[in-house]
């Protein structure tokens, strides 16, 4: 090797610096870079350098050729703008704006979660905010002055009205108007009397019931087991806890493996490696009986989760009033 | 709930780690929230022996000491009256902190170096007495930590209770469900009494006037106790679980309470008027305000129950006893409640009272009515043996309304059918008997139902009256992941989607195809009637208020979105954002009334404030204006099919939150759809946005009617249009709409469309006048159109309008 793959490299570089045209610049493209190019050749002729050698040998020839190639495209370029039609436009320059708009986390999910539903046959239904105590409580089997009350801080607007507590009322007035078989979601708004880093005095919840004649908890584990994995990722954990709730019997919370720290423990499971993300349970008999349902005949199961939970633990949001606040630089991100 | 599991392992063996156990607890309904050391904050207290001592030069009180422990010895200045030589004593080192929230550090005390403090139990949280340090077992070893020392080793369950569960509000309850789930055997302590004092039931008396509200009062009394500090043991407990302790006899109701369930109260019997009790509603006027225990005044109520004396009320049953009876250093004689009330009335006086104690937390929840006696009993044993004094032989125990209890038929084919599990029927009634239920098989001469059984509930599983309620028993008892994952058989749908939901969710995704952001607010604001200035009787005013709002700017329903909207501006442009596009699809609520429902309709709203598109180099910053906005709401009409609309200029005296001139109101086939325009500067004020805002809200409910269903495709045109533009000179007032309206009245079938190409007013024009330049496009769908025909009728339609509008041609 009589020249140096440095020297090889000045003097390519100062040629294509010096080329009139891209006619030019192409021949000596092919002259150092080409299949029987110098600097091919050297590439080529590493293998018999000794081995200590190869791999210096090889980097260098490697950046040669590289820095070759570049300056070929941008003389290229440069010639070809020089050369080329009138009406040549700068393609790096932004295009004409055409700004998109954003779609809320919580309507996002609520999309999410109703369409799993959907596709598993169920069908959207929706009702009032401000409901009748009958609605929100008592067909739910909580009756007035029972502690269970005690579970919802309850916005009141008078001893009769308040601003719906939770999605379940929808359950009620659906049943009250269609008989069984019954599938449906229903997502909402709902009120709390309540207001702290954790807390929001509205958010949003589904709703899920489904009502035949053969449906049994085992079913349920099926159902939300489907729908987590959709929803969280395919090799998602649940675990089923027995809980209360007045209109369910059994009742249960959902825990899925937490999706921070895949059940190692972290701060956002509070060291349990579990996260609550819904509560479940049969249709209470109680509520069967009070929409006119035939407890001997019909089964039925009902779910419910909160919207914002999911979107956190989804986007990773870890303030919930960024929701309702509008900062636009919160939004945009959606 | 905390739950001390060195108080628990009185009543059933626990031989599983706690943390295996927390996890059994949680897996069977009783979620532990969390889990800590009762003692952990005696982390930095040893056991320090005092080696030397000698009198502070500075004063009476104090001495010096020499404090070995263990690995230093460390001079403390103390004051206690007890501080001896060769005492052991308990010593916090610099650096721990007490329960007080006080840190122990070194510094001097009247110019005498104190490296650390020698405590007392109560500054250490471990019983109540403040007056002497703490004394330890000669035979402790310096250095040895306190709770080793003091055999202060625990674990504490938090559990979170749901409440249909009041039964596990006790130790007694939560063994239960342990011994239950480890296959150990629940302990019941004894409460057997040496019954020395003469029969009670010469003492004194019980009357019940109100039985329903009432239906079970015991009673025991002690003479002659003597009231002081509960030994330690027991003070440890209760505070081992955050209880404080107050004096033996309260003490030990508390304690009693913890272990069974039941609420007790001590009442002092001398103050009591006649030696009786009467348990009654409808006091006198006079006694209507009350103090209890706690020292505060309360308002009672007519129907709220009481127990009085001969005279006057001593207690709210239930809730908390008064001042006028209780236990205090001097008390001898004490008469011992245990009663078992309906949760409602107890429920309502708390609520009413604002006053939620240990005992009303069950009552309202529900005591076992049968656990009076036993609970009594186990607290007089204990008080006899802690505070002394005898008992009087027998018991007062009024019961007019005797709890009964059910069987309920179970069927195992029924419970597997509800569960999807396929358990046997002995394993149900295993299950069963576990947590105290009789189990017996039921009558089989029904063939086919031999796998019944009937069931009786114990007398404090109040939340059981159903075979479903013993299903979930079942369920919970064999473990939820021991119920098998199956799945729904659902048919393929027959319903068509929810309407409305889908326009809405098309309704969201063309705003935001038109570069909006979706914004979501609370449904509650503050009074916007005012500051939207909504006019005279505008159905806007019915804003629908909240009883109990958490603040005054959430205090009523939104009668509008923009509100909301105008404030997600302010916000924004506080933060220097200046150009925004925002909408919101929500609920308009309008009240009817506080004891009728609101109606509720449906909304969308949006603003766009500042640039009409972002900053580029293709263009020179523009401001949107009302023309963009419009061009929304064509878009979306559009999108929908809904059409034609008409946009008419607001009447001042109608506009609310948008601007006379630069407003107008939206209607499509005579149905009003909204109102589209800028934002008064009045109102922008209110919220501090000093840029131009455009807004619209259009009723969604409304808008959704007028989509049609369906629609079919129109054959492409076969023939070619031919187009002729007109400008005509008219008066400035008359809208550019008109003429187009006009054109569309005389309802020629072969003009296609119709549009405005420009509008022009100013010199060479003369003033109040404007120029229009309409295009009208031509087409039959029969035959090529020939020109002169069509000329002929431009020509017509021009003049025409002439004549309607008193309109010039261009000179």
């Amino acid at each position: 090797m009589e020249k140096s793959i440095e020297q090889i490299k000045t003097e390519a570089l100062s040629e294509i610096q010096n080329a009139a045209d891209i006619e030019q610049v192409r021949t000596i493209s092919v002259r150092y870079i080409g299949r029987k190019g110098l600097v091919t050749q050297y590439l080529r002729d590493i293998p018999k350098l000794p081995a200590k050698q190869r791999p210096e040998a090889g980097k260098k020839a490697n950046q040669a050729k590289n820095a070759i190639e570049a300056a070929v495209e941008d003389a290229i370029g440069q010639l070809s703008r020089q050369k080329g039609p009138s009406d040549a436009v700068d393609v790096s320059l932004p295009g004409r704006p055409v700004p998109g708009g954003t779609i809320h986390p919580v309507t996002r999910i609520t999309r999410e979660i109703c369409s799993i539903f959907e596709r598993m046959g169920f069908d959207i239904a929706e009702g009032p905010e401000v409901e009748t105590d009958y609605y929100n409580f008592e067909a739910l089997n909580i009756p007035k002055n029972h502690p269970a009350r005690d579970m919802q801080d309850t916005f009141y607007v008078s001893d009769n009205i308040v601003l719906r507590t939770h999605t379940s009322p929808i359950q009620i007035r659906y049943m009250d108007a269609c008989k069984p078989p019954v599938r449906i979601v229903a997502p909402g708004k709902v009120y709390r009397c309540d207001s702290d880093l954790t807390h929001t005095p509205m958010f949003h919840q589904v709703e899920g019931l489904l009502v035949d004649e053969k449906s049994s908890f085992a079913d349920l584990k099926g159902l939300l087991t489907l729908f987590a994995r959709q929803m969280f990722d395919t090799d998602t954990a649940l675990r089923f806890r027995p809980s209360f709730f007045p209109f369910t019997e059994p009742s249960a919370e959902v825990d899925i493996r937490c999706v921070i720290c895949k059940g190692e423990g972290c701060k956002v499971c509070s060291q349990t490696g579990w996260l609550e993300v819904l509560g479940c349970g049969m249709v209470h008999p109680a509520v069967f009986e009070n929409v006119g349902y035939d407890t001997e005949k019909y089964k039925g199961f009902a779910f419910g989760m909160g919207v914002e939970r999911i979107a956190m633990l989804k986007y990773g949001i870890n303030d919930l009033r960024m929701f309702f606040e509008s900062d636009i630089r919160f939004l945009r991100q959606f | 709930m905390k739950i001390s599991l060195d108080w628990l392992s009185q009543y059933v063996d626990i031989d599983t780690e706690p943390a295996r156990l927390a996890d059994m607890l949680t897996m069977s309904g009783f979620e532990v929230e969390a889990v800590f050391d009762p003692w952990a904050h005696l982390a930095g207290v040893v056991c320090g022996k005092i080696i030397e001592i000698r009198e502070h030069p500075d004063s009476d009180r104090l001495k010096c000491c020499k404090v070995d422990t263990g690995d230093a010895v460390l001079s403390i200045v103390c004051g206690a009256p007890n501080v001896a030589s060769d005492m052991n004593a308990a010593c916090a080192g610099s650096g721990s902190v007490l329960p007080s929230g006080e840190e122990v550090t070194a510094g001097t005390i009247r110019g005498q170096r104190s490296e650390g403090m020698l405590c007392s139990a109560s500054e250490l949280g471990i019983g109540t007495d403040a007056s002497i340090i703490l004394s330890l077992d000669n035979d402790v070893r310096p250095g040895t930590p306190l709770a080793e020392a003091l055999g202060l080793s625990d674990t504490v369950f938090e559990i979170g209770l749901t409440p249909n569960r009041p039964d596990c509000l006790s130790f007694m309850g939560i063994a239960r469900e342990v011994a239950a789930l480890t296959g150990r055997t629940l302990r019941r302590p004894g409460s057997e009494l040496a019954q020395s004092a003469p029969d009670i039931r010469d003492k004194t008396s019980v009357e019940i006037q109100n039985p329903d509200m009432c239906p079970r009062y015991s009673a025991r009394l002690l003479s002659g106790v003597t009231v002081g500090r509960s030994p330690q043991w027991l003070e440890q407990r209760l505070l081992s679980v955050g209880l404080k302790p107050i004096n033996s006899i309260v003490d030990i109701t508390n304690y009693v309470m913890m272990e069974t369930g039941q609420p007790l109260h001590a009442f002092d019997f001398d103050r009591l008027a006649q030696n009786r009790i009467v348990v009654r509603t409808r006091i006198s006027e006079a006694e209507k305000t009350f103090v209890t225990l706690d020292g505060k005044e309360r308002a009672i109520e007519d129907d709220m129950l009481m127990i009085c004396d001969g005279k006057a009320p001593v207690a709210v049953a239930g809730v908390m006893g008064g001042e006028n009876s209780e236990i205090t250093q001097t008390t001898t004689n004490v008469l011992i409640e245990s009663a078992h009330f309906d949760p409602v009335s107890i429920r309502k006086t708390a609520k009413r009272l604002g006053l939620s104690t240990d005992a009303s937390h069950r009552f309202e929840r529900g005591v076992d009515p049968e656990g009076t006696v036993y609970a009594m009993d186990r607290a007089a044993a204990l008080m006899a043996e802690i505070a002394g004094g005898e008992i009087h032989a027998g018991v007062i125990d009024e019961y007019p309304r005797p709890a009964a209890i059910e069987p309920i038929r179970l069927s195992a084919e029924k419970t597997n059918r509800h569960l999807g599990t396929s358990l046997d029927p002995s394993e149900i009634g295993r299950l069963l008997r576990a947590i105290g239920f009789e189990v017996s098989p039921g009558e089989s001469n029904t063939p086919g139902e031999s796998d019944t059984m009937d069931v009786l509930a114990p007398s404090f599983r109040m939340d059981v009256t159903r075979p479903e309620d013993l299903m979930e028993e079942v369920a919970r008892l064999s473990g939820y992941d021991n119920i098998a994952v199956t799945y729904p058989a659902i048919p393929a749908r027959t319903l068509p989607p929810l309407r409305s939901h889908t326009l809405k969710e098309q309704l969201r995704d063309r705003m935001a195809g038109l570069g909006f952001n979706e914004a979501i607010h609370y449904s509650f604001t503050g009074k916007n009637a005012r500051i939207l200035e909504f006019p005279e009787g505008d159905p806007r005013h019915a804003e629908l208020p909240i009883l109990n709002p958490l603040s005054e700017t959430q205090s009523v329903m939104r009668t509008t979105l923009i509100g909301s909207l105008l404030e997600a501006c302010q916000k924004n442009l506080f933060r220097q954002v200046k150009d925004l596009k925002l909408f919101e699809l929500g609920k308009a609520f309008y009240s009817r009334g506080t004891e009728a429902l609101p109606e509720e309709q449906g909304l969308l709203a949006a603003v766009w404030t500042g640039a009409r598109r972002p900053v580029s180099w293709h263009e020179k910053r523009s401001s949107s204006d009302f023309y963009d906005i419009k061009g929304i709401l064509e878009s979306l009409f559009s999108d929908l099919r809904v059409g034609p609309v008409t946009w008419r200029a607001t009447p001042a005296d109608r506009c609310a939150f948008t601007r006379p001139g630069q407003s107008a109101t939206i209607h499509a086939a005579d149905v009003a759809l909204g109102v589209v325009g800028e934002i008064k500067e009045s109102i922008r004020k209110q919220y501090d946005i000093g840029q131009k805002v455009f807004a619209f809200e259009i009723v969604t409910d409304r808008l959704f009617e007028l989509v049609p269903e369906s629609f079919s495709f129109t054959p492409v045109p076969r023939f070619p249009a031919t187009s002729r533009d007109m400008t005509l000179i008219i008066d400035e007032t008359v809208p550019a709409g008109d003429i187009l309206q006009k054109i569309r009245e005389m309802n020629v079938d072969i003009i296609e469309d119709i549009l405005v190409f420009d509008v022009y007013s100013g010199s060479p024009i003369e003033a109040g006048k404007k120029s229009v330049s309409t295009r009208i496009i031509y087409r039959s769908h029969d035959k090529t159109l020939e020109e002169e025909p069509v000329s002929a009728l431009h020509q017509e339609i021009t003049e025409k309008l002439i004549a309607e509008f008193g309109a010039d041609l261009p000179g």
